[in-house]
């Protein structure tokens, strides 16, 4: 199934949820929405399933407007943040109640409902827990648990709004991993909401990053990761060092320091700098394009963490191999390996 | 030291606090019941039995119960129905509604009798059309039954308004896009979260409209065997200075009540089983 969105707009009062979006998702595709609260990332999720209604646009799915239908006829399957299982049936009828809810003349028998709801709790690895209420479950059992919910009624489409949002670091982990192999094993056209950056990029096929009710970058997680294509997403997406510069004539100003920087192609006028924290390259002071002191070291595992503060009078935070020892009150230069420079202030 | 550690509880106050309850308790409520049954032993059983199996007597307590318990039925109905639109939509003056229904608690009894049995009299704004129609409110049975609809109101809003109020809208989005209508999904989803509040607040008006007085009264006609109701043949009889009369028919009472409130309550409890708590 192909979803198709089309210059979709949503307000509430001023606010602008949704400000022109247009995506396609292609079939059996695994998506990520990603993005900072109130970026419009749940509406348009929620446009989709059918649970809220744009004020101007198009959605289509297999190229059919799917505005037309209601979140009942549309076939979607959706998993809410908070999972909304019904705390009054057993694990085991929560599953079953897409099953049961259908019209009488297409709905199975008991037998046959029986026998899907036990499949689809195997798939997910809780059949054991059949006979609980959702209350008796740990957060990512429920998860779990809703995930199979949405999947006993064989959505066309399945939509998680923040899958993992209201869980531990550790099962978070683990569910990740869980949910990629689910999604090749299924492989049902998804879409899932998320504010965790290392989510999007380690389980989805490609990432849709959004702010301010726009979408700012399209790509697979290595595009948006290695070459974000706007300031925002450079700023969102991994650590980013972020100098303010000014270009002019083709030199490349910090303060009022010239930057041994390329600067061709630039257009002139205040703009950004951005630099990952690991691909400044520290060398001896004089050497490279900025030159700074060592403020602070912390360790990190395989990396050292530096506070240094800039002779431009900005403080970054670089992290640098371990192999050589960085000291507080040491000088050093700092060549960036790679760098992208974004027009605007 | 180790005493009293063990001693030590997290929620001090377990001794003075029971203490309290108990006497409390005792003083307000179960001394009176008790000297009621005392009082009722002064008859034989026989003098007692003669009194419940009168006919203005059975038909009293027909009259009280049986109303009361159809007002409460229609109150669970409409209050759900009130608390639906109070909770569930935003409306201009509903903070206006939602204190309105408050009224019936506030109001003294008679003031809602006087301004009900004026309201459904023959000549008054509802009881002249309904006339027309040839149906006869004030001074009928019906008149017992429109009062105990509105003193019992309330209790049906005010118990189930809080849970609504938790039951999260997603529970419902969750059901529709599994392909539930509406109506499945009020059925299934919504009602059975709701049961303990909804048998809470049926106990809770048909109490209420059975121990009635005030309102119903003035708008009953009070006919003997056809619109009095059992509360005011106690009374009644305690102005006839009758006075063992008037206590065994408040036993009767008291103890139909009791039971058919445990009844509701065992309900309550089983419907409230299903729902483990979070």
């Amino acid at each position: 199934m192909t979803i198709e969105v089309k210059n979709l707009v949503k307000r509430f009062g001023s606010f602008a949820a949704l400000d022109g979006v247009d995506l396609k998702v292609n079939d059996g595709e695994l998506l990520a929405l990603l993005g900072p609260s109130g970026s419009g990332k749940t509406t348009l999720l929620r446009i989709i399933a059918g649970l809220d209604w744009p004020d101007s646009g198009e959605v289509a799915f297999n190229g059919e407007d799917a505005l037309a239908q209601g979140a009942r006829e549309r076939h979607v399957g959706f998993v809410f943040q908070h999972y909304a299982l019904f705390r009054h049936m057993s694990v085991f009828e929560n599953v079953a109640f897409g099953l049961r809810v259908q019209p009488r003349a297409v709905r199975k028998d008991e037998a046959t409902i029986r026998a899907r709801v036990k499949e689809l709790l195997d798939l997910v690895q809780l059949d054991w827990l059949a006979d609980r209420y959702p209350s008796q479950l740990s957060g990512g059992q429920r998860q779990r648990i809703a995930l199979a919910r949405a999947l006993a009624i064989e959505p066309r489409i399945l939509l998680l709004d923040e899958p993992f949002g209201a869980l531990d670091a550790k099962v978070r982990k683990e569910l990740r991993k869980w949910l990629r192999s689910l999604h090749h094993e299924i492989n049902v056209t998804s879409i899932f909401v998320t504010h965790d950056q290392e989510e999007a990029l380690e389980v989805a096929n490609r990432v849709v990053v959004m702010d301010k009710g726009r979408i700012e970058q399209i790509g697979s997680p290595d595009d948006v990761y290695e070459t974000p294509a706007t300031a925002f997403v450079h700023g969102f997406i991994g650590e980013s060092i972020e100098l303010p510069v000014q270009v002019e004539g083709g030199v490349i100003r910090l303060g009022d320091r010239p930057l041994r920087l390329a600067a061709d192609g630039l257009a002139p006028g205040a703009s950004k700098l951005f630099v990952r924290r690991h691909d400044m390259l520290v060398g001896p002071p004089g050497s490279g394009a900025f030159e700074g002191a060592v403020q602070h070291v912390r360790n990190f595992g395989p990396v050292q963490r530096a506070e240094v503060a800039l002779s431009g009078g900005e403080t970054i935070e670089i992290d640098a191999p371990r192999d050589r020892e960085l000291r507080a009150g040491d000088t050093i230069g700092l060549e960036p390996r790679r760098y992208r420079i974004f027009a605007g202030a | 030291m180790s005493v009293i550690a063990a001693r030590r509880r997290t929620l001090p106050g377990f001794g003075l606090t029971m203490g309290l309850t108990l006497t409390w308790l005792s003083v307000i409520i179960l001394i009176p019941l008790a000297g009621l049954f005392l009082k009722s032993l002064e008859l034989s059983p026989e003098q007692f039995w003669n009194i419940l199996s009168s006919r203005r007597t059975l038909n009293a307590l027909r009259v009280s119960f049986g109303l009361a318990f159809a007002a409460a039925c229609v109150n669970l109905v409409m209050g759900s129905v009130i608390v639906w639109a109070l909770v569930r939509y935003r409306f201009p003056g509903r903070r206006l509604f939602d204190a309105i229904v408050d009224i019936p608690f506030a109001l003294p009894t008679a003031v809602a009798g006087v301004a009900l049995t004026s309201l459904f009299a023959e000549k008054g704004w509802l009881g002249a059309p309904l006339a027309a129609l040839g149906i006869k409110v004030a001074f009928t049975p019906l008149g017992i039954f429109v009062a105990m609809i509105f003193i019992g109101i309330p209790f049906v809003v005010r118990t189930v308004q809080p849970v609504l109020q938790d039951l999260d809208v997603e529970i419902e989005e969750a059901a529709g896009s599994l392909g539930a209508s509406r109506w499945q999904t009020i059925i299934r989803v919504i009602l059975p979260s709701l049961a303990p509040a909804l048998l809470t607040g049926l106990a809770l008006a048909f109490a209420r409209a059975v121990g009635e007085y005030g309102s119903v009264i003035f708008i009953a006609g009070n006919l003997p065997n056809v619109s009095e109701i059992a509360p005011l043949l106690i009374v009644i009889r305690l102005s006839e200075y009758r006075y063992a009369d008037a206590t065994a028919i408040a036993v009767v009472m008291l103890v139909v009540s009791f039971v058919i409130i445990f009844a509701v309550n065992r309900l309550q409890r089983w419907a409230q089983s299903r729902i483990p708590a979070r």
